[in-house]
């Protein structure tokens, strides 16, 4: 699986939606995604490419694309190409 | 006499929200003087909540003048709000600007703070008791029109036990980290008010980077948080965070692993804060009992002492008080703060008081020789969900309603509840629909598949073979022995 595919199937799985719905989500846009759904998510991602997140990126996870921003940076070396 | 007396804290902050907008306690008391002269009568008014200077201006406004709210999430499901509107038949609603055009039959009469007050042409008209103050839902709802009656007594005599206890002062920044029709999160905005306090006003959560910037900017010295949240905070790291101005954290709304607890309680110590674990219920207006800081680490795991004013004592089968130590009993209450009673109609608005300053918890319990309390089950069937109560009975006569081709039946431990249902390939449908109606986040809820529920000849559902089709745990809820 691609780096882009295994983030995809995280949100796929913890908010139980399609990848359709990915593009443009934000935080509290879906019942799913709320304090309790941000903290199960986070836990899948970090699972997922065996990586800690620190704080100040956990609650700058504000959106699917943001998510990406941050994962990309040199702390966790996510690529998404 | 007034709830807080606000004015005498004239010139004083009162709140903040993460606008940096502030009300001062003087424009408090005016701005709701104006609020309450457009209701005009002692009645009964819906108040849609949120973390918002209006919100707060309307509660503050309703209990200083008599008018008795009905506090509710203002993110409540609809169509539960609708049929609590149908069957109360509030005078007036108090809601957000952004909501004012949902309810039906209403008119527009004042507005202030971004909220606005609506008047209901289907008013009913009973005649409510001298002393209700408030009506509060018991945390979670399952679309029962159940609300707690809370007197203007109880209100002051837990606020006043709270201040004592937390040595509250006019120094204080609580922040909000919880709904403020949520019991807690009241007693919050209640205690402070009482001391003179500025409360931090915001609906943004700990998952959010505007929270942590609104309580380092405004300087908040405490907040209070359900089990989970405290999950939550040792996921973020919160240990490795650094927040000087914030002095104290309180936990109520369910049990806290002991674990964390020892963890919270290590934490506050090293840093000079103070962690203070307490216990309480709709019911008991708020708070019964709380931890004392001091101890919080020798007698981690324990909910703690009687509040200033109230009274804990365990009580055996046969009722009698029990006085040896660690011997397990249900925990009753007595106190100024013990509620009214329920409502569960407009009539029943008219009553007065049905328990009479005693209240039997539900909660099994036993205590240490040195008089410290450890709850160790329940007597109900309701489990705490994130905090929220959920009554099992409820939930499975909900989920019959809307698939009343199934059987189901349901157990679990805080924050899992299982739902055995007597279908295949329901699973999503089901537990999206609970979590829909319930507002509970959905990975709360398991669906398991069964042949039949098992029931005795009496048609009591026999829940300890009904979980071993589970996955199984050592925490469940007793099953209403």
């Amino acid at each position: 699986m691609t780096n882009l595919e295994i983030y995809n199937k995280a949100f796929m799985e913890t908010f139980e939606i399609e990848e359709d719905k990915l593009a443009g989500l934000n935080y509290q846009d879906i019942d799913a995604w709320d304090s309790v759904g941000h903290m199960a998510l986070i836990a899948a991602l970090e699972d997922a490419f065996d990586i800690m997140m620190d704080t100040d990126d956990i609650i700058d996870f504000s959106s699917y694309e943001k998510g990406k921003e941050l994962l990309a940076k040199d702390d966790y070396g996510v690529e998404f190409q | 006499m007034k709830l807080w007396n606000l004015e005498q804290f004239s010139d004083k902050t009162a709140l903040i929200d993460d606008a940096g907008t502030s009300v001062t306690y003087r424009e408090l008391a005016g701005r709701g003087k104006g609020l309450a002269d457009a209701v005009g009568r002692r009645c009964l008014v819906f108040s849609l909540c949120t973390n918002s200077i209006g919100s707060v201006l309307g509660y503050t406004a309703f209990l200083e003048h008599g008018i008795v709210p009905v506090l509710l999430n203002a993110h409540l499901e609809r169509e539960l709000l609708h049929d609590l509107l149908e069957h109360y038949q509030p005078e007036y609603v108090w809601l957000p600007e952004s909501m004012q055009d949902e309810p039906q039959g209403m008119r527009r009469v004042y507005s202030d703070a971004g909220y606005v007050l609506l008047q209901n042409a289907h008013a009913g008209d009973t005649k409510m008791h001298p002393e209700l103050g408030l009506l509060l839902t018991t945390s979670g709802s399952t679309g029962s029109p159940k609300f707690v009656r809370q007197s203007y007594r109880n209100i002051r005599a837990n606020a006043c036990s709270i201040v004592e206890y937390l040595k509250l002062d006019e120094t204080e920044r609580p922040i909000t980290t919880l709904p403020m029709n949520y019991t807690y999160g009241l007693s919050i905005i209640n205690s402070h008010l009482m001391v003179g306090a500025a409360v931090l006003l915001t609906d943004y959560g700990l998952m959010q980077k505007e929270f942590w910037k609104f309580l380092k900017e405004a300087e908040a010295t405490s907040f209070g948080g359900v089990p989970y949240t405290y999950e939550m905070l040792e996921r973020l790291r919160f240990f490795r965070m650094e927040l000087p101005s914030l002095r104290t954290m309180t936990q109520a709304g369910g049990k806290l692993s002991p674990e964390l607890h020892k963890k919270f309680a290590e934490y506050a110590k090293e840093h000079g804060k103070h962690f203070v674990v307490m216990y309480g219920q709709t019911e008991a207006t708020a708070r019964m009992a709380y931890l004392p800081h001091e101890l919080s680490l020798d007698k981690y795991g324990s909910m703690g002492i009687a509040i200033p004013g109230g009274r804990l004592w365990l009580r055996d089968v046969g009722g009698k008080r029990i006085t040896e130590p660690e011997v397990v009993g249900e925990l009753v209450y007595e106190g100024d703060n013990v509620t009214l009673g329920y409502a569960e109609c407009r009539d029943d608005l008219a009553k007065g008081d049905t328990r009479h300053g005693i209240l039997e918890t539900g909660d099994m319990a036993k205590c240490d020789a040195d008089g410290y309390f450890y709850i160790v089950g329940r007597k109900k069937r309701f489990l705490k969900v994130f905090g929220n109560r959920l009554n099992l009975d409820e939930l499975d006569r909900m989920v019959k309603r809307k698939f009343p081709d199934l059987d189901c039946a349901s157990s679990g431990w805080d924050d899992h509840v299982e739902i055995y249902v007597t279908a295949e390939g329901k699973d999503s449908e089901i537990r999206s629909f609970v979590s829909e109606k319930t507002g509970l986040h959905m990975s709360a809820f398991s669906v398991y598949p069964v042949e039949e529920i098992p029931k005795n000849d009496a048609g009591k559902v026999l829940y300890r073979e009904l979980e071993q089709s589970g996955p199984g745990s050592g925490q469940r809820v007793p099953s209403g022995l």
